[in-house]
């Protein structure tokens, strides 16, 4: 598996990150790399092995149906750059 | 499906819809799916938001136990499968409303698979929808245009709050089809309590999936499974009234049938419904959004469920509307129609019942459904909010049944009942409205009638239609508190002999 310059535009426009065009060349090669070493996984026969989603064998912890958290609207909005009437405000973002 | 099959023509011939509906029901529960703030409607901005659901570095999502047990429970009234093992991923995309980047919800492994329901046409014919699945995901936060020119403001709220999304398999073959599906959906959830249904609080909103095929290829795919039988479908997001479902379809159809009968193709995207102008229009930005990227939340264990714990929401499950509605039917001798119309709403339902306890059931269907349900859809009323309780309705229907008073003197009764309250039994005493069933009292007003009038009574023998204005008179002059059977006796025995 590999990527190309295409790829690494799209992986980095969907990520939100401004990688300059003349970076992506570099990380093509970087990310080949990474996909290249992890390739070796491949070499391990898993026929018959069931894919594991987590090694923790461990039941999932749960909570009960009570309210035990909110009412903290500054805290909430204590890092936005902006808000207004308890709103965060951002960049108009309507269709 | 029913013998007509919904079509739309066109200049090359007749075209069929066929749609598969994608419905995201908000879990009634106090606490979000993963954290432990309200979910309560219209609080002020930002006050039900942990941390959590804001999306702060370190937080850790912990989930809700009972909104599992509700999806589990909806599955079940679903008829569906309950997978013991499922699995929460992560959906990647941006959005301002949406403060962790991804939406936590279930893509390869839900935590139920597949089911149906029937569900009841217009006409009331019947026809079922397969469901594909249910899983359980985060609802987003709302983002508000219309406070701020140049600025949209955010409030988190709703982000985090549990919401199933229910999806349907392509059965759906008509706008009337698409309205009674998800009209059923309602039902079922409001009978299971597992969501409150309210379309316009946003407790239930639809994607529709609608593609156009010509006749014949419906047929192809339901026998093969290969869905290259079927036209390329477009998904009408939000469409929030049963109302707008039909009409977003019926547009949507035929705007696909106009570009492919001009030759173009149809591509696959996604669309959004304006309800004030009743048109579908491509919404962009989601094109490239539909690259989520999912993968397993490493946050979250597997959700793992013991046999026993899901037998025990089985045993527990309440009466679904089906089975009340055949219970109706089989038990109560009401009609088909009947009980449909009152199995549809659990408040109803449950409404009759009480009216209906030790009482003539089709005297009750007929007054809950019509004297009662007239004057509530008059006042713009529910149910709930009815000024008469399902006691007093039951007082007043046995009144009728023991003939105490008559059909329309129970109508003023009930007037007085919906205007001042009290007990029925008592207005009809205090009032002297008690039927009178004494003869004598009432062969002497018809006496005295056929005295005063001698040419009306001996035209009767000719046409027996105009004994109807001597029934007037007689209950006129009794203040409508005659039995009418004994008056129609006497009258028949003295004018026709």
């Amino acid at each position: 598996m590999s990527v190309t310059a295409d790829d690494v535009r799209r992986i980095a426009r969907l990520a939100r990150l401004a990688e300059p065009e003349d970076r992506v060349d570099a990380l093509v090669g970087e990310l080949n790399g990474i996909l290249d070493w992890i390739e070796q996984l491949n070499e391990v026969d898993v026929e018959g092995v069931q894919a594991m989603t987590t090694p923790v064998a461990f039941p999932l912890p749960m909570r009960e149906d009570k309210v035990t958290d909110g009412g903290i609207r500054d805290k909430v909005l204590a890092n936005a750059p902006k808000s207004d009437e308890g709103f965060f405000v951002v960049p108009k973002s309507v269709e | 499906m029913s013998a007509d099959t919904y079509t739309l023509p066109g200049a090359t011939g007749d075209w069929e819809v066929v749609m598969g509906l994608e419905i995201h029901a908000q879990v009634v529960s106090q606490a979000k799916l993963f954290s432990g703030a309200a979910t309560a409607f219209g609080a002020a901005p930002n006050t039900q938001v942990s941390l959590v659901d804001a999306a702060m570095p370190g937080m850790l999502p912990v989930i809700n136990s009972h909104v599992v047990e509700q999806a589990v429970k909806t599955g079940l009234g679903l008829n569906a499968q309950i997978n013991k093992w499922s699995r929460f991923d992560r959906k990647n995309y941006f959005y301002p409303d949406l403060p962790q980047g991804y939406q936590i919800s279930q893509f390869q492994f839900p935590i139920v698979g597949e089911g149906e329901i029937e569900c009841e046409r217009d006409d009331g014919s019947r026809f079922t929808v397969r469901i594909e699945r249910l899983h359980l995901e985060q609802d987003a936060g709302k983002s508000i245009h219309d406070l701020d020119p140049n600025s949209t403001y955010v409030d988190l709220n709703r982000s985090g709050v549990a919401l199933m999304e229910i999806v349907s398999k392509p059965d759906i073959r008509s706008p009337d089809e698409a309205s009674a599906y998800v009209s059923k959906l309602r039902t079922i959830l409001r009978y299971l309590g597992t969501c409150g249904g309210d379309m316009e609080k946003g407790q239930l909103r639809a994607d529709v999936n609608v593609s156009v095929c010509k006749p014949g290829a419906y047929e192809k795919f339901r026998e093969t499974g290969d869905f290259s039988h079927l036209g390329t479908r477009c998904e009408i997001k939000n469409v929030n009234s049963l109302r707008f479902i039909r009409q977003a379809i019926e547009y949507e159809a035929q705007r696909q049938i106009d570009i492919i009968e001009e030759g173009g193709t149809i591509d696959q995207e996604t669309r959004l419904f304006d309800a004030n102008t009743g048109v579908t229009r491509s919404m962009r930005s989601k094109e490239e959004a539909h690259d989520y990227r999912y993968f397993p939340d490493p946050d979250l264990l597997p959700l793992e469920l013991q046999q026993d714990w899901i037998d025990q929401i089985r045993v527990n499950l309440p009466e679904l509307p089906d089975a009340k509605r055949e219970r109706f039917v089989s038990e109560m001798g009401l009609s088909d129609y009947d009980a449909s119309v009152l199995a549809a709403d659990k408040d109803r339902a449950a409404y009759f019942e009480e009216v209906a306890e030790g009482r003539d059931a089709k005297l009750a269907s007929n007054w809950v459904n019509n004297e009662l349900y007239g004057r509530l859809n008059k006042e713009g009323l529910t149910i709930t909010d009815c000024p008469v309780s399902a006691a007093q309705m039951s007082g007043l229907v046995g009144l009728i049944e023991d003939k105490t008073i008559s059909g329309k003197i129970a109508k003023d009764v009930f007037e007085i009942l919906w205007a001042e309250g009290g007990d029925p039994a008592k207005i009809v005493e205090d009032r002297g409205l008690k039927q009178v069933t004494d003869t004598g009292a009432i062969e002497a007003v018809i006496d005295q009638l056929i005295a005063d009038n001698p040419d009306q009574a001996a035209s009767v023998k000719e046409k027996p239609k105009a004994m109807g204005w001597f029934v007037g008179q007689v209950m006129k002059a009794m203040q409508g508190k005659a039995n009418p059977q004994a008056v129609n006796e006497i009258l028949q025995k003295k004018l026709l002999g």
